[in-house]
Order: C-alpha cells, then sequence, then structure tokens
C-alpha cells in the first residue's frame, strides 16, 4: 500500500489535521463534547494511519515502544499528581478547590491536567494494543 | 493531618508507586518500591484500625465534596480489618516473590510484574476501603484486569487458558455487579453506601431492590468463586506464578467476599436480606455444597496446588456459611474464617512456590518423599493442613469452633454436623500429602536433602508461625472480628 501515491499524499495531509483537532477535543472538552479520552484516541487514529500508509517500522521509528510504554505509565501519574497536588496544598485527594486562588479556577485547572493525562494515557495505551497486535508473528524491524 | 489522610493514602500510594515502577523500567527497583509501598500500607492499615474504635468510622471526602455528593471513603473495624490483611500478606509474600518471579516471569519483564502487582493491591485495597457502590466497581476492575495479566505471567501456557477463563468469568462477575448498583441507583438515586442504607427502607416499589440484591449477590459469587460459580479458581491459582497464587488465595475472593457482607448487612439489611427474602436459605445451600464438593473435588487432584485451590472452594464456604447465618456469631465466624483461612492459604502456597523452585512442579509423584527431601518446608505444609481441618491449636480451629457454635447458637444441629463431616474430608486430602511426603520413597534423581532459598522459606514459615500463633492464642483475631461484625450489623446510618 506505501506505493500508492495517493494514499500517502491524503494521509500525509490528514494526519496533521487529525493531530490539531485531537487538541481542539482536548482542549474544548469542558464546553463541548470531548475531553481526554476522546482526544487521546484521536491522536492515536492518526498514528494508526501512518502505520497503515507508511508501515508499521516506520511508525515504530516515530513513536517507539519505550515512548509508548511512557505515556502509559505517565498519564496515570500525571492524574494521580494533580490529587497528590491538593493534597499537599492542604486539601483532600483530588481537590480542585485549592489548587488555584479562586476555587472556580482551581476546579478548572485541575479538571485540565486530570485530562491530559487521560489522554497521554489512553493515546499510549491505544498505540500499545495496535503495535502488540499488528506486530504479532514479526521482528521489530520486518518491513510490512 | 497526614491521620485524616490515612483513607486514602492506603489506596493512593500503590496508585502512584505503579506508574513510576514502569518509568523507571528496573526490576531491582521495581521490587524494593512494591515492598515498601505494602509495609506502609500496612503500617497505615494499622494506624487505621487502631483508630476506629475510637471513633466509630472514619470518613473522607475526596476531592472535599461532601458525601453523598461526591465519592467518600468510609472506614470502620470491619473494612479496616480486611484492608489489613490484604496489605499485609502482600508485605510477606513479597520477599519471597523475588526470586521466584525471576525464574518465572522473567527478567525483561519483571519490572512490569511488580507494576501490576501494586495496581491490584490498589485495587483490593480500593474495595475494602471505597463507601462508594460504583467506586467499588473501579476498583474491582483495576484489580481484575491487573489479576488477569498476573496469572497469564505463569510458568506454562496452561496460564494463558486459566487467566482467559477467569477473565471471561470476572468480566460477567463485574458487569453483574454494576447492573445490581443501577438497580439499587434507580430507586434511591443515591451511589453512596451510607445514603442508600438511609434510603432503601422508604423505597416503595421493592422489586428492582430485590432483583439488585440477586444481581449483586451473583456477581459478587462469581469474583468469591462461591459454590457453582468456582470454576474459574482453580486453574486460575494453580497455573499463576507463585508469589500470584500465594497473594490471591489469601486476599481476592476475601475482599469480594467483604462486598457482599457490607451490601448484605450495611446497605440492604438483614431484615430484608435474610429476613423477607430466602438470600440466607441459598447461601446456605450452596455453602454447604462448596464444603462437600471443594473438599471432595480437593481428594482426587493429582497436583499440589490443584488440590489447594479446591480445597479454596470449600473453606470460602465455611466463610459464606457464617454470612448465611444472619447473626453477630456467624458474622464473627465468618471474619474470623476469612483472615485464618487467608493466612493458612497464603502460607500453604508460598510453601509450595518453595517445593516447586526446588522440584520443577508439585505433582504427587514428585513430591513423593517431600519429608525427606524437604523436612522443614513438608512440616509446615502438615502444620497449614492441620489448620485447613481445623485441628486445635491452629487457626483454623478457632474460626471453626466459631461456625460451628454459631450454627448450634441458630438451632441448626445439622449444619454444625455437617461442618463437622467436612472436616473429615479436609483429613482426606491433608493425609494425601502426608502419604505421599512421608510414606513414600523420593523418586529417583529427585535432589539432595535441603530446604529452598530462605528468602521463600523464611515468608512462608513466618506465615505459619502465625497460623499456629493464631492458634494458640486465637481471642486478638476473634476479638477483632467481632468487633468488624457489629460494626457490619450496626451498618452506616
Amino acid at each position: 500500500m506505501n506505493r500508492d501515491i495517493i494514499l500517502r499524499v491524503v494521509s500525509k495531509l490528514l494526519i496533521p489535521i487529525a493531530l490539531i483537532f485531537a487538541l481542539y477535543v482536548q482542549f474544548h472538552g469542558e464546553l463541548g463534547p470531548g475531553g481526554g479520552f476522546q482526544a487521546g484516541v484521536i491522536i492515536a487514529a492518526a498514528m494508526v494511519l501512518h502505520a497503515l500508509i507508511f508501515g508499521l517500522a516506520a511508525a515504530r521509528a516515530l513513536v517507539p515502544e519505550w515512548l509508548v510504554e511512557t505515556m502509559v505509565a505517565l498519564g496515570v501519574l500525571v492524574y494521580a499528581g494533580v490529587g497528590v497536588a491538593g493534597l499537599l496544598l492542604g486539601g483532600n485527594f483530588l481537590d480542585y478547590f485549592v489548587l488555584a486562588r479562586d476555587p472556580a479556577y482551581g476546579q478548572m485547572r485541575g479538571i485540565f491536567w486530570v485530562e491530559v493525562g487521560v489522554a497521554i494515557s489512553v493515546s499510549g495505551v491505544m498505540l500499545k494494543i495496535f503495535y502488540v497486535f499488528a506486530g504479532r508473528g514479526r521482528a521489530l524491524d520486518d518491513k510490512p | 493531618m497526614l491521620l485524616a489522610h490515612l483513607p486514602i493514602l492506603i489506596v493512593v500510594l500503590p496508585l502512584v508507586a505503579a506508574p513510576l515502577v514502569v518509568l523507571v523500567r528496573h526490576g531491582g527497583v521495581g521490587w524494593a518500591v512494591a515492598l515498601g509501598v505494602s509495609a506502609a500500607s500496612t503500617a497505615m492499615s494499622v494506624a487505621v484500625l487502631a483508630e476506629v474504635p475510637g471513633t466509630g468510622v472514619l470518613s473522607y471526602a475526596i476531592g472535599s465534596w461532601e458525601p453523598p455528593w461526591g465519592i467518600e471513603y468510609r472506614i470502620d473495624a470491619g473494612n479496616a480489618l480486611v484492608a489489613l490483611l490484604v496489605s499485609a500478606v502482600a508485605t510477606i509474600v513479597l520477599p519471597a516473590a523475588k526470586r521466584t518471579v525471576l525464574l518465572e516471569v522473567g527478567a525483561d519483564r519483571e519490572y512490569l510484574f511488580y507494576a501490576l502487582f501494586l495496581l491490584c493491591l490498589c485495587g483490593l485495597l480500593g474495595i475494602a476501603l471505597t463507601g462508594d457502590a460504583f467506586n467499588v466497581f473501579v476498583f474491582l476492575e483495576i484489580s481484575s484486569l491487573a489479576t488477569y495479566a498476573l496469572i497469564a505471567l505463569g510458568r506454562d501456557r496452561r496460564a494463558l487458558t486459566a487467566a482467559y477463563q477467569y477473565l471471561l468469568l470476572g468480566t460477567i462477575g463485574a458487569t453483574l455487579y454494576v447492573i445490581g448498583v443501577g438497580l439499587l441507583y434507580l430507586v434511591t438515586g443515591t451511589l453512596n453506601f451510607a445514603d442508600m442504607a438511609q434510603r432503601l427502607p422508604a423505597v416503595v416499589d421493592r422489586r428492582p431492590v430485590i432483583a439488585g440484591l440477586a444481581f449483586i449477590t451473583v456477581g459478587m459469587g462469581l469474583k468469591a468463586a462461591i459454590f457453582p460459580l468456582h470454576a474459574w479458581l482453580p486453574n486460575a491459582y494453580a497455573h499463576a506464578p507463585s508469589a500470584v497464587s500465594a497473594f490471591l488465595a489469601a486476599t481476592a475472593t476475601k475482599v469480594s467476599l467483604y462486598v457482599m457482607m457490607r451490601v448484605y448487612y450495611s446497605v440492604i439489611g438483614a431484615p430484608t436480606a435474610f429476613g423477607a427474602e430466602p438470600t440466607g436459605a441459598i447461601l446456605m445451600a450452596l455453602s454447604i455444597a462448596a464444603l462437600l464438593v471443594g473438599s471432595g473435588a480437593a481428594i482426587v487432584q493429582r497436583d499440589l496446588r490443584l488440590m489447594l485451590a479446591f480445597s479454596s472452594v470449600g473453606q470460602i464456604g465455611y466463610i459464606t456459611l457464617g454470612i448465611s447465618l444472619a447473626s453477630a456469631a456467624g458474622m464473627t465466624a465468618a471474619m474470623a474464617h476469612l483472615i485464618n483461612h487467608g493466612l493458612t492459604k497464603g502460607a500453604l502456597f508460598l510453601l509450595v512456590a518453595g517445593v516447586a523452585l526446588r522440584l520443577g512442579g508439585t505433582r504427587f509423584e514428585q513430591i513423593a518423599g517431600l519429608g525427606r527431601t524437604m523436612p522443614i518446608t513438608s512440616f509446615a505444609i502438615v502444620i497449614g493442613g492441620l489448620s485447613l481441618i481445623g485441628v486445635p491449636g491452629t487457626a483454623g480451629f478457632a474460626s471453626k469452633w466459631a461456625l460451628v457454635v454459631a450454627a448450634i447458637g441458630a438451632g441448626l444441629w445439622w449444619v454444625a454436623a455437617i461442618v463437622l463431616a467436612s472436616s473429615l474430608l479436609a483429613l482426606a486430602y491433608v493425609w494425601k500429602f502426608v502419604e505421599a511426603a512421608y510414606l513414600s520413597a523420593p523418586p529417583a534423581g529427585a535432589p539432595a536433602r535441603g530446604e529452598a532459598p530462605a528468602d521463600v522459606t523464611v515468608p512462608a514459615l513466618v506465615l505459619t508461625a502465625a497460623v499456629v500463633a493464631f492458634g494458640l492464642h486465637a481471642t486478638p483475631v476473634l476479638e477483632a472480628s467481632s468487633r468488624a461484625a457489629s460494626a457490619f450489623l450496626r451498618g452506616w446510618p
């Protein structure tokens, strides 16, 4: 499939747009439909498209396995970190009220970082699942 | 100030540690972190348990959202004891895990094992400490998903089948639980256990409540491996990595049994669950079947691990029998057996891990003459076996005696008789081990006389010593259990 120029050009055009759309879904999540989970899935989908068109090896070169694994763990850590930050600032666990001087702004800040954590973990997990299934019975650097 | 946050710190500590272990990508560090976190959780559980008799109930509002709107962690003498059991067993099992995991799982996936172990610990502790019905489901999924992966890491390919079977049945169990919670939410409009308990008496349409009770019973029954929903358990315990078998056998089903107790006694209430509805009779029938079938199946097993796993099915029957009596004495016996059996099975599976380490397997022909090749381990297994039978001087006796007394107190002489008769079945399978270990000659090519490495044997012997100590001096466990039982029966008004 990687010799087909139409697919290559169209996906090269689509992937950046998909990534920007993911950021929109991420940061617009509290006002409209969307949020960290959806954004994470869109980011992963863009990468899956890249892997389908340019091959698994190219995708793995772009987002290597260690990075995917780090993302999975980092997202959870960001989420839990927001909770611990609430503890350290004198509130309860996951207390967003104390994250800023204005409690309402604190809530926004808390949600923002929690959703960042969710997006990181979800895109990591989605990519990991794709890599595991796509790489079955193949060495890591095989051409598709 | 720190004390006020203990209820959440017990759960958050393993949750934060798990991704850190993945980021560090180092097996030895992962093991040290897991051990440190488990020890810290144990210390905090002790502190909380010491705190609850004075204050009655510790309540913690996540995110400072007042319950019942926010998620509440609610701790009394009942769940503090369960949390202590879970974290203490994790702390004792982990030193023995280092060597067996390296051997069975491999150095390249060692750090992932400890990350999963921490997630499993976090889930089990979360189920125990939360006071929110949906939060129980979330932690149930965290612990279950970690458990499926942990079992799949087992020594051979049979572990994959066992993990897959458990995955299917465990998922069905969790789904049924959440359907039950949904039905209770339908009529009460709340997910907070305490709030639910307050609103349920005023509910006019009882049908969703009864359906919810049924769904939660079957869902948690699957996770707790109550007969006849135990099909996943024997293979999962037998083929999981040794350390996982020991940890799960002592804790996983126990936490599900705790949720049943909580829902029956603190949320739905004994008058509805056991008075108006036949939960008690059904549970009693299933428990008695479990005693006979579980122990009976254990007799015919040809592998020591499988034998112990089937024996767990029977022993869970004693716990559910105590729950089904719907009395303070019955609940005390159930809680005491939950702890005593947890310690006994943890000890036995760790001892068997040592056997597997030295002999390369646990089939009865392989362990022939174990009394000569591994005398200390073999003797400790016999002590654990005596506790399974319920011989005086072992922990199993104390709780089984409490159960018999509770049954007689309820006027159920025939139940007491069946409990005693089922001990004979336990005697039969323990004798099978004695016969193999002491009355047969070691097979050709058996290793020379010697024990498993100390890091595996010592934790196992610590648990065995606890079994004997709580047998000779049963008061601490029985008193803690009786406090727990009255906390369940008092409920969360």
